[in-house]
């Protein structure tokens, strides 16, 4: 009898504590829509709030927390993996391959160096190279509708970027994955091989067979449809988890495995409760950040945001001049890059979650809050910034600015 | 007809965007989910939308009927849904070192071969509508199929003589 009633409160508290937690992250992102910024900084920053030496401890839902961010985590993935279909990733291949090129070697090494200007050792230097490489394609896209301008000239230069490091992260995360798994030479190289092959085998799936696949798992009900892909995604993530390679990259895989007719009907599905379970994870990932060591890290973090927030605005500037579009353009392009979000913490809970080094956490939490809210507003300014509206000084004779 | 160009925006869906004859950009982006926004381009920086209007597809109905031009919107929906079932259609002009000039579309084995069926062939300014097997290709027919993507690239490989 005692034991129940003992139970019955401890549930009872797992409730309330659990509700207490959600519905604040609800008014934060309440808040967050109503001045027109994403809610992840606002998640973030009320993990650092409760967290370890936050203002609040979490007694008891700690350990549900912990769970549901590691399947926000998974579904994060899917649906960042549904977003481009093979078709989409194999276009943006051969129009803007050296965009792509160029991003990555403005974007990732600022990281690696600061990474190792501060003694880290590679592996942390390599992730925090990942965190400054990869735009938030869910910032970026949601900016993009905001501020009206999914039609515009230069947003297939910018849409094409953001393909092209979702392609990256499908090399990057199962590198990462192995690196951290922390094994002699010869087995990493192996498991490295292994990764790879099974990042290429998917891809060729999706392009070869994506629209088979659709049709194979296709059913009228929304009900079989969500629990048929809820349940393979968290099923290959955790044999992904099981081989060393992180669930985050088994679930990436799975959403581009499916990308083809059947994600837009799954990514509706899947949303509602990705948006509960990812909010979970951005306020886990913070809880493990403590506020005391941010401002030691601050100016590694303002810097680094200066930084890469410049190189970024180069790459979007030459995606748009390369297919014709004008100066105001260009740098609307390029500013709309710069916001940095999901992606970037997901690569930083990984090393958080291997122990690679005690600042990463901290950098990355600094660093995101100040892109995911200044890249919305430099991208809303960009153009006026880079020129007046009016046309002040005709093109010479014999030049065309458009194409 | 103006020139219309298509771009695709990945992860989004495609855009057709034409100039009208007064100088001014406008364009149709149509979502992946089947919403549609109408485009006006700004004629100052030309790259930008000066205005982005929100269509349901009701919406587009409507404009479109009080445009006058009813059934382009419902063909090309039908086109989009045929997609979305994985089905695509196409009109693929017959090059003369293409294998398949002058056989017929019995010996020729088109669907035996490639998966895509012909449904049409226009020839000049007629449409021969569900050719015979004994009907002889000529080059400059335009052959109007149907099939899987995969089944369509082949069988244009082979109509312009790329296999």
């Amino acid at each position: 009898m005692t034991l129940a009633a003992a139970a019955d409160t401890d549930t009872a508290l797992v409730l309330i504590e659990l509700g207490a937690v959600v519905l604040g992250l609800a008014l934060l992102a309440r808040a967050s829509n109503f001045v027109g910024v994403s809610p992840i900084p606002a998640y973030v920053v009320a993990g650092l709030a409760v967290g370890t030496g936050g203002l609040v401890d979490l007694a008891f839902t700690e350990e549900f927390i912990a769970l549901g961010a590691e399947i926000g985590v998974v579904l994060l993935l899917l649906t960042l993996g549904f977003e481009y279909s093979a078709q989409d990733l194999w276009a943006a291949v051969r129009a803007s391959l050296p965009v792509g090129f160029l991003d990555l070697v403005l974007n990732f090494p600022p990281g690696v160096v600061a990474g190792l200007a501060m003694g880290w050792g590679f592996e942390a230097a390599f992730l925090l190279g990942g965190i400054t490489y990869i735009s938030s394609s869910g910032v970026v896209a949601k900016t993009l509708r905001d501020l009206g301008r999914l039609g515009n000239r230069e947003t297939p230069a910018v849409l094409s970027v953001l393909v092209l490091e979702d392609l990256a992260m499908a090399v990057y995360l199962p590198l990462v994955a192995v690196m951290l798994a922390d094994r002699d030479a010869a087995t990493g190289a192996v498991s490295i091989g292994v990764a790879l092959l099974a990042v290429g085998a998917v891809l060729l799936v999706a392009f070869r067979f994506g629209e088979r696949l659709s049709r194979l798992i296709a059913t009228r009900s929304d009900e079989v449809l969500l629990l048929t892909i809820f349940g393979t995604t968290l099923l290959v993530a955790g044999l992904a988890q099981r081989m060393q390679v992180s669930a985050a990259v088994g679930a990436f895989l799975v959403g581009i495995a499916l990308s083809g007719p059947l994600s837009e009907r799954a990514a509706s599905l899947i949303a509602p409760l990705r948006d509960l379970f990812s909010a979970t994870f951005f306020l886990f990932f913070s809880l493990q950040v403590d506020p005391a060591d941010l401002p030691a890290v601050l100016g590694v973090a303002i810097a680094l945001a200066a930084v890469t927030a410049a190189t970024k605005v180069a790459t979007g500037w030459w995606a748009a001049a390369r297919i014709g579009v004008g100066r105001r353009g260009r740098a609307r392009a390029g500013a709309s890059l710069v916001a940095r979000g999901e992606f970037s913490i997901v690569i930083a809970a990984l090393g958080v979650a291997a122990g690679a080094e005690v600042e990463l956490g901290a950098v990355a939490a600094a660093y995101v809050l100040i892109l995911a809210i200044v890249g919305p507003v430099l991208a809303r300014y960009a153009d006026d910034l880079a020129g007046s509206r009016s046309p002040a000084t005709p093109a010479p004779a014999g030049t065309s600015t458009y194409q | 007809m103006s020139e219309v160009r298509e771009t695709q925006l990945p992860g989004t869906g495609v855009r057709h965007d034409f100039e009208t004859r007064q100088g001014t950009r406008v364009g149709v982006l149509l979502h992946r989910s089947g919403r549609r926004d109408l485009l006006v381009y700004d004629e100052i920086d030309p790259d930008a939308c000066l205005v982005t209007v929100d269509l349901e597809p009701e919406d587009a109905a409507t404009l479109v009927e009080l445009l006058g031009g009813s059934q382009v919107i419902e063909a090309v929906g039908e086109a989009v849904q045929q997609r979305v079932q994985g089905l695509a259609i196409d009109w693929i002009p017959l090059a003369s070192r293409s294998t398949i000039v002058g056989q017929n579309l019995g010996d020729a084995a088109l669907r035996t071969r490639t998966g895509a069926s012909v449904v049409a062939v226009i020839r000049g300014d007629a449409t021969v509508p569900s050719p015979t097997p004994e009907f002889v290709f000529e080059a400059g027919d335009t052959v109007v199929a149907v099939g899987t993507d995969e089944g369509i690239a082949l069988l244009t490989d082979l109509i312009q003589g790329r296999a």
